[in-house]
């Protein structure tokens, strides 16, 4: 017993580990089915009412929608500018990489708080109305340094030689990149865009400074958290959580399935 | 790498065209950088030594360059700054303590379930970190099951609370920042060739002994990067002690959020956002140094 | 061929004057070389002795800082890799992790817009006996089959010169022995100059028709494997290839085509022809493999060197190599085949050596005996 215990100590609290990561999820999705009224902080009962009408509560959806386009826009411009960073930093020698790398790294060391403090001081001083915009802004700039960060380790991660034998076989500089390169290194910008999008649906204390008055699902969720926050966002945020959950399991069940079949065919 | 940067610079022509394109690369990205990160930053440095305008209306300030605003600022939140890195490192200490037997376990015990356990770890975030703060309210609070279950088992008295304590926050930042933590330990622990270990067992090293001497040193680049990527937004974070807390938790970001929006204090904002990050900036730069993984930047 | 871009410019290539160096480090320095077309050519030296960086610059995935590189009349040097009608098999194969092994093969062929790739590319999957593993990933292959395919992606895009960067070096044992055969093989199959680099002389004996030895950025010594073997011009080349004992003499004189050398005491005679020195002092240079050994008082023919006393034995199969210690108190390495020719000695045993004059070689008296013997064992 002892001995068993000893050698399985480390999944033991593993295990415990987990437990505790999902405790709060659970929560969440429980009281997701919550029969409440308003205030969903007591057990009323089960419904599956607040699934049928996620946009049941006032505002809810209207948080939700401009989270998912903001989410949209900062990944598409973040993914885009901190790639072409990454692929400068990964594939050239220049003047002034080191200086290029602290400013990649700076975001990433100062507190949310300051940049969205510092961010909305700018803006109000140049007489700019924090709303939607200013919010895509924000959360781009926070955005790029993961972007590079990401895609940097993956093109870091690739064998020069590849794009040597690239060129060996006749691909111009370009056919190179379009035909090797990018190629290799998409799966490092699909998980970069991934990042993103969480870190910008996610994120509320920048937001919460560079928004005005356009509501998004965290700022939502912060807001009625004073009166008891409607069940209606559990669904939300249950629902986001089973779709990423079910779009990372299918894609690993498709990459091993396809790896299977490859290797029964023969 | 810096080779490998080498050989491919030399590899394609230096040309003038060549000269040019990582600069064009480099250019949208880091000029959005310098527009909406490093130009705020020195408008923040201009506010943080205003003054207000004598019998001018509320949020309306002139500048005098007075750096005693520093220094008033700091007096005047000296609790909430020691709070701010205290709680901090609390909670970095302790999801330290939580996430490296679990990365471990997921490197090295988890067998064939390996990538199924890693997206477990990532997986909560997907659910708003709100909500999830705000669930552990109420699981931790007055009429949640972890207060009934002690009650009922008579292990704290009746007018004993979790919720609206300090542990509370710590807890709450523990629980936020894990994956932070969990994911580069892992990468690291990851990349370690088992034979290392199995060689260290060969030169009569004991299980504890081949942690110490080699598993763990090797892992360090992942544990530096996971408490930096913990206790950054930790000691910036106020939402948990705004969930979580009571008014003798406050941080130092909910003064400067409250400074910002309540008060329209501009320049003590901007003073104690400054203190903050040159704080956190200093202390990281001497925490790299002596962790001997400068190359992390 | 007709479809080539440069289907003319085929010929030998030639290498004139090239030096490279990276920042003050000399990688390659003012070398000469001409490889005839349609041979099977060694680049053999140790790491860092500048052959894959010459390799490289005749790829065109280097530049060289100064000197031309010549195909036929056609100068290359300012092509750029992708339009030269050169192919490397690289070192560890550079197989494209995301494309088929059918796409991997056909990468070259799409570039250059031929139209019949399906075809060319059946064609030399069926060269290398792969053709049943056309939509696999180059990871699910094993390392011998890896390398089969590193070369039939090269060689179908029918190139004047193929490059091959160590290409064997991620295999075992075997399994080089056997693609070693196939190489070769296939290199008269298809007729294309073959320019190969590696640190295994065994490898670039079997393999080369001509071999160039180098070291530190030039060439030491260009030949036929068993030119080289036989007659090595240094030290540094006669270490690298196989082993050699040195013994240091002084010529003391000439007749004709054979030269008197005093060999410690002894006189000896070489032809004069395998003498590559003009000074006085030499270094005799005798293969372990050449020298005979025998009971104090047999008779011998050719050379003799007396006073022998055996201080090793070991049995190695095929051949038993012993050391002799020598009255000048140098030990010298001798290998006797297991064919009965030999005596039977044990340790301690007086012997006398004897080998055949023309199986001498003879070296500057200044050369470092040590030379190149580093670079046998180090990758």
């Amino acid at each position: 017993m002892t001995r068993w215990l000893s050698k399985n100590l480390i999944r033991i609290y593993a295990a415990l580990a987990f437990i505790y990561l999902f405790i709060p999820v659970a929560y969440t999705m429980a009281f997701s089915f919550n029969d409440s009224g308003k205030r969903n902080l007591i057990w009323q009962g089960f419904t599956f009412k607040n699934w049928l009408n996620p946009c049941g509560a006032p505002e809810v959806c209207t948080a939700l929608g401009n989270s998912i386009k903001i989410g949209f826009l900062a990944t598409l411009f973040s993914t885009i500018l901190g790639t072409m960073i990454a692929f400068a930093l990964g594939r050239y020698s220049f003047r002034g990489r080191n200086t290029t790398n602290l400013l990649i790294f700076l975001p990433m060391a100062t507190p949310e708080i300051v940049l969205g403090a510092s961010l909305l001081a700018m803006f109000l001083n140049l007489g700019i109305n924090p709303g939607f915009w200013t919010t895509v802004i924000a959360h781009v700039m926070f955005c790029i340094s993961f972007v590079v960060v990401t895609v940097k380790a993956r093109i870091a991660s690739l064998d020069p030689k590849l794009e040597e034998a690239a060129r060996d076989l006749y691909a111009t500089e370009w056919q190179t990149f379009r035909r090797v390169t990018l190629p290799l290194v998409a799966p490092g910008i699909a998980a970069a865009a991934l990042l993103a999008f969480s870190l910008s649906f996610d994120d509320f204390i920048i937001t919460n400074f560079n928004s005005g008055t356009v509501n998004t699902f965290p700022k939502f969720v912060w807001v009625s958290s004073a009166r008891g926050v409607p069940a209606q966002a559990n669904v939300i945020g249950s629902a986001m959580f089973l779709i990423a959950l079910a779009i990372v399991i299918s894609a690993q069940i498709y990459s091993s399935a396809k790896a299977r079949r490859l290797q029964k065919k023969h | 790498m810096a080779f490998a940067h080498a050989g491919t610079a030399t590899a394609s022509k230096p040309g003038r065209a060549g000269m040019r394109i990582p600069y064009l690369l480099l250019l949208p990205g880091l000029l959005w950088l310098l527009l909406f990160f490093v130009l705020p930053l020195i408008n923040l440095a201009e506010t943080s030594t205003k003054t207000p305008i004598a019998g001018g209306e509320t949020g309306a300030y002139e500048q005098t360059f007075r750096l005693q605003n520093y220094v008033d600022a700091f007096s005047e939140n000296s609790a909430q700054f020691s709070r701010s890195f205290i709680y901090a490192l609390l909670a970095t200490v302790l999801a330290l303590a939580i996430s490296y037997p679990l990365a471990y376990a997921i490197a090295f015990k988890s067998g064939k379930y390996k990538n199924i356990l890693l997206v477990l770890v990532i997986a909560p975030f997907f659910t708003s970190f709100l909500l999830r703060t705000i669930a552990w309210k109420q699981i931790l609070g007055e009429e949640g099951p972890v207060i009934s279950i002690l009650r009922t088992f008579h292990l704290i008295g009746a007018d004993t609370s979790i919720t609206a304590t300090a542990l509370a926050v710590i807890t709450g930042m523990t629980y936020n920042f894990l994956p932070f933590m969990t994911l580069p330990i892992y990468a690291s622990l990851e990349r370690i060739d088992p034979r290392l270990m199995e060689a260290s067992g060969d030169l009569y090293a004991n299980g504890l002994t081949t942690f110490r001497r080699v598993t763990f040193p090797l892992s360090m680049p992942g544990v530096v990067a996971g408490t930096l990527l913990t206790f950054i937004p930790a000691a910036g974070d106020y939402v948990n002690a705004q969930i979580l807390g009571n008014p003798t938790t406050k941080m130092i970001g909910n003064v400067i959020d409250s400074r910002f929006f309540r008060i329209v204090d501009y320049p003590t904002a901007a003073a104690l956002s400054f203190t903050l990050m040159a704080a956190i900036l200093i202390l990281i730069t001497v925490y790299i140094r002596r962790a001997g993984t400068d190359e992390l930047i | 061929m007709a479809n080539h871009p440069d289907a003319a410019k085929t010929g030998d290539l030639k290498l004139s004057s090239i030096t490279k160096s990276f920042g003050d480090f000399l990688a390659v320095d003012d070398l000469d070389l001409v490889i005839p077309k349609g041979s099977f050519f060694a680049l053999l030296g140790p790491s860092g002795c500048g052959k894959t960086t010459t390799l490289r610059m005749i790829a065109g995935l280097e530049e060289p800082t100064s000197g031309k590189i010549y195909l036929g009349d056609t100068d290359l040097t300012d092509t750029k890799s992708y339009r030269r009608p050169v192919n490397t098999v690289f070192q560890n194969y550079a197989l494209f992790p995301h494309l088929t092994i059918f796409e991997n093969v056909a990468f070259g062929l799409r570039r250059r817009g031929i139209k019949e790739v399906k075809e060319s590319v059946e064609k030399v999957l069926a060269l290398v006996e792969l053709a049943h593993l056309r939509d696999r990933k180059p990871t699910q292959l094993s390392g011998g089959q890896q390398q089969r395919i590193a070369v039939a992606r090269a060689i179908v895009n029918r190139p004047a010169l193929l490059l091959l960067d160590e290409p064997l070096g991620a295999l075992d044992l075997k399994l080089r022995r056997q693609m070693q055969i196939e190489l070769k093989w296939i290199q008269t199959e298809v007729g294309i100059t073959f320019v190969h680099v590696t640190h295994d002389q065994e490898e670039a004996m079997t393999m080369a028709d001509t071999i160039a030895v180098m070291n530190e950025g030039r060439i030491e010594q260009l030949g036929s494997p068993a030119d080289l073997y036989e007659n090595p011009k240094t030290a540094f080349v006669a270490n690298f290839l196989g082993q050699s004992n040195f013994i240091k003499g002084t010529v003391e004189s000439t007749s004709g085509a054979d030269q008197f050398v005093n060999l410690q005491g002894t006189r000896i005679a070489i032809p004069a022809a395998r003498n590559s020195s003009t000074h006085k002092s030499l270094l005799v240079g005798i293969r372990p493999e050449k020298f005979r050994i025998h009971n104090v008082g047999d008779a011998t023919t050719g050379n003799k060197l007396e006073g022998g006393v055996v201080t090793d034995i070991s049995f190695v199969g095929v051949s038993t190599q012993y050391q002799v210690e020598m009255p000048w108190k140098q030990e010298l390495m001798i290998f006797e085949q297991n064919d009965g020719g030999a005596p039977n000695l044990r340790k301690g045993d007086a012997v006398t050596l004897s080998w055949e004059p023309h199986f001498t070689f003879a070296l500057d008296g200044d050369e470092d005996v040590k030379s190149g013997l580093a670079g046998v064992d180090g990758e």
